[in-house]
């Protein structure tokens, strides 16, 4: 009974112990408005819409994105290019395409379907408004990332942004 | 007319330095409370490796006096079954108790002001350790009847779990104290402290010494042994229907409890101001020995989980109650034979 005694309270400055050893360590936490996370590359944030080298749009509007969608918060109205002056590289381009930030569930099962890597999400987290409005994502929305569109994509089909 | 005023009030200045030391006691006593709260969810959280509360002021200070604030400015609930009179007596109890408990503990050594000995306690009583015990176990009734006015479940058993945790460690508590006064022969705290002026009572009573400290946890209701506030059984224990200032005040109570306990176990234990390596400023030197000490409390705090309500009652009666007796025994035989 003595050695159990002694072993329990062996056993309790252990914890003491750890929990000292916890004070002096350094605390894990990130101040978060001051202090911002970086993100890890494959994080799905917001959608994003890319150009190609010469600043056309990348989507051709086949609606892939939209047809995956688990949500169907993916709403793509496609329209024929004028040779001329074309939208993008393809026959056709998306005329209007609109995400509902609301309703995604940021699976990146669009950015997986896109035959062109058109639709990207990035490490862009913070999403919070007061106004339900502003979460329809339009094409202006989201076509503004980043200056200059240069994106390679590796052998996982994952974006990624070249000279920057 | 000044001149008859002061003619009256000669034979009383006893009388006005009582009640200015009563009002600076009781004063610093509650503006260590925001202090205390603030220092516990700070280290809290450093044991927890994390910061704890940072966003209110420099370090978090202001904290305490915005979480006071709205407690203050809340709504003022009793619900319609609850015992008016004894919801309203039972924090006035507690807090009432605590405060009056510190007015017997002594914190330096006397110093003279204007021809008066001025001493740094509230009174010298010549039986200060029974007078501790028996305001501080006073306490219990404010959380039992807390319990028993809420005329809710959770309550009542917070209560009454509270009742047998008290009369349980009060016995270790005692007994272990009873040690202290056997080897230094005095009821008195001032007394017990000058008898320590060689080396503090911790070191030959070190039994005693732990004992003591685990029952004055289980006495303050501090985890690991905050059964009657079990909040993954009882919601919150005794003060479930309390809100506001009101609950402040149990809170207030249990700090300002957990500081006389420190300054109890400082007395009796670690020898009050006697700094026995240099530095010796007696107040200060017995401010920092009760800061570590609600160091440890906080420590204890952050480590252990809550012990299971039978567990409790064994560890009190079969463990810490023979272990006490035992020491006291010892003590006592000592003096006896050896000492005398």
């Amino acid at each position: 009974m003595i050695k159990a005694v002694f072993l329990g309270a062996y056993n309790l400055l252990v914890g003491l112990g750890v929990t000292f050893k916890n004070m002096l360590s350094k605390p894990v936490t990130i101040c978060y408005p001051e202090q911002k996370r970086v993100m890890p590359e494959r994080f799905r944030g917001r959608h994003f819409l890319t150009r190609d080298e010469d600043g056309l749009e990348r989507c051709i509007g086949c609606s892939l994105c939209s047809i995956n969608c688990p949500v169907n918060c993916i709403h793509v109205v496609s329209a024929e290019n004028d040779p001329n002056n074309p939208v993008s590289k393809g026959e056709r381009y998306a005329e209007v395409y609109e995400i509902n930030l609301l309703r995604c569930i940021y699976c990146g099962y669009c950015e997986e379907a896109c035959p062109v890597d058109a639709v990207i999400l990035r490490e862009h987290y913070e999403l919070a408004d007061y106004d339900r409005n502003t979460y329809i994502a339009t094409k202006e929305d989201l076509l503004v990332y980043p200056e200059p569109n240069q994106f390679t994509v590796n052998f996982l089909g994952n974006t990624k942004i070249v000279n920057k | 007319m000044i001149d008859g005023i002061l003619n009256f009030l000669d034979p009383y200045w006893w009388l006005i330095i009582g009640v200015v030391k009563a009002v600076i006691i009781a004063v610093a006593l509650l503006s260590m409370v925001p202090f205390l709260v603030w220092l516990e969810r700070r280290l809290m959280g450093r044991f927890q490796v994390r910061l704890g509360p940072n966003r209110v002021g420099p370090f978090g200070l202001g904290q305490p006096f915005a979480d006071t604030i709205k407690l203050l400015f809340k709504e003022n609930i009793v619900q319609s079954s609850a015992d008016k009179f004894l919801f309203y007596l039972a924090p006035a109890i507690v807090v009432f108790a605590a405060i009056v408990t510190f007015a017997a503990i002594p914190f330096g050594e006397p110093f003279e002001v204007g021809g008066e000995m001025v001493g740094l306690w509230g009174a010298n009583l010549n039986i200060g350790i029974l007078f501790v015990f028996a305001i501080s176990s006073m306490g219990i009734y404010g959380i039992v009847i807390a319990g028993f006015s809420s005329n809710n479940k959770y309550s009542l058993m917070g209560g009454l779990r509270s009742s047998a945790q008290m009369i349980s460690y009060e016995l270790t508590l005692g007994l272990t104290a009873l040690s202290v006064v056997i080897m230094s022969g005095s009821l008195n705290l001032y007394d017990i402290v000058k008898d320590q002026s060689d080396w503090p009572n911790a070191i030959p009573l070190f039994p005693a010494f732990v004992l003591f400290f685990i029952a004055g946890v289980a006495e303050t209701n501090r985890a690991p042994f905050d059964l009657p506030e079990a909040e993954q059984e009882l919601v919150a224990g005794f003060f479930t229907e309390y809100s506001g200032m009101k609950f402040a005040m149990f809170f207030m109570g249990e700090y300002v409890n957990m500081i006389t306990m420190s300054a109890l176990v400082t007395i009796l234990f670690l020898g009050g101001w006697h700094s026995y390596i240099g530095l010796d400023i007696p107040i200060l030197v017995f401010a920092f020995k009760v800061f570590l000490l609600l160091c440890v409390f906080i420590w204890l705090r952050s480590t252990f989980p809550r012990i299971r309500y039978d567990r409790l009652m064994v560890f009190g009666w079969k463990f810490l109650l023979p272990l006490s007796l035992v020491n006291m025994l010892v003590c006592s035989a000592y003096k006896v034979l050896w000492a005398a």
